[in-house]
C-alpha cells in the first residue's frame, strides 16, 4: 500500500559523482552525499547507468536536471550519462580548484565543493551537521 | 503479452494501470496484467521512480504516468 515507501514523488535533480578511486574521486562521491543529504538532489548510482540497467535509465528520464559531480578531466560520470542518452550538466572539481593527486578529502573541502556546486545552498557551517542547509 | 505495473498502491500507480487496461480494451489484446507492489521486489528490477511499466520483462517507463497514446505506441511497437 502507498505509504511512507511510495516512490512516485516528482524527480527534481539528480547527482551523480564519479566516485572514482582517486582523492578527487571520493571528494566527488561525498560531495554527492552531501547535497542528497542537505536535500538539492537526489543521489543516483552511476554504476547502473553504465550497465544499462533499464529501470534506472527509464528513472533517470523523468529527471528534471541531471549534475555529474567528476573528479578529474577525464569526466567519466558525464560521458557514462551522456552515453545512455542524457544531457548532463558537469562539475569538474579540478575547475572548482580540486587537483587531483592533491587534494586531502576533509570535511571541509565536501563543504566548500558542496557550497560551489550549488551556489551556497549548502552552508558553511561544517560543525552542525544538522543545520547543513540554508533556508 | 505480459504487463507489469510497478508501484506501492498510489494513485498515480492505479492510473496508470487503468490507462494500461484500457488500451488493452481498446486495442483488443488479451495480456496479462499484474501488479507488483512489493518495495524489494520494485527495487530489484532497478526501478527508482514509480509508477514503472514493464512490457514482457522489459520496463519501459518509470517515474511516469503514461497516458494511452503513449502506452499504445509502446504495445504497438
Amino acid at each position: 500500500m502507498a505509504g511512507n515507501n511510495c516512490m512516485c514523488q516528482e524527480i527534481g535533480v539528480l547527482v551523480f559523482p564519479c566516485s572514482g578511486s582517486s582523492d578527487v574521486g571520493e571528494l566527488s562521491d561525498r560531495v554527492g552525499r552531501k547535497i542528497a543529504k542537505c536535500g538539492q538532489a537526489k543521489m543516483f548510482c552511476l554504476a547502473g547507468i553504465g550497465a544499462h540497467i533499464s529501470g534506472m535509465i527509464e528513472s533517470v528520464k523523468s529527471a528534471k536536471r541531471i549534475i555529474a559531480i567528476d573528479g578529474c578531466p577525464v569526466s567519466c560520470a558525464k560521458k557514462t550519462l551522456e552515453h545512455a542518452g542524457f544531457q548532463v550538466e558537469e562539475y569538474s572539481l579540478k575547475n572548482l580548484g580540486f587537483e587531483k593527486g592533491k587534494t586531502n578529502v576533509t570535511d571541509e573541502n565536501v563543504q566548500k565543493a558542496a557550497a560551489l556546486i550549488t551556489g551556497g545552498k549548502v552552508e558553511k557551517n561544517i560543525s552542525d551537521s544538522s543545520s547543513c542547509c540554508t533556508a | 503479452m505480459k504487463i507489469e505495473i510497478l508501484g506501492v498502491g498510489c494513485p498515480k500507480c492505479k492510473q496508470l494501470t487503468a490507462n494500461a487496461e484500457a488500451v488493452l480494451k481498446e486495442l483488443g489484446i488479451c495480456a496479462e496484467i499484474s501488479k507488483v507492489t512489493d518495495i524489494v521486489k520494485i527495487t530489484e528490477y532497478g526501478v527508482m521512480m514509480t509508477p514503472a511499466l514493464v512490457v514482457d520483462g522489459k520496463i519501459v517507463s518509470a517515474g511516469k504516468v503514461l497516458n494511452k497514446d503513449e502506452i499504445k505506441k509502446i504495445i504497438s511497437k
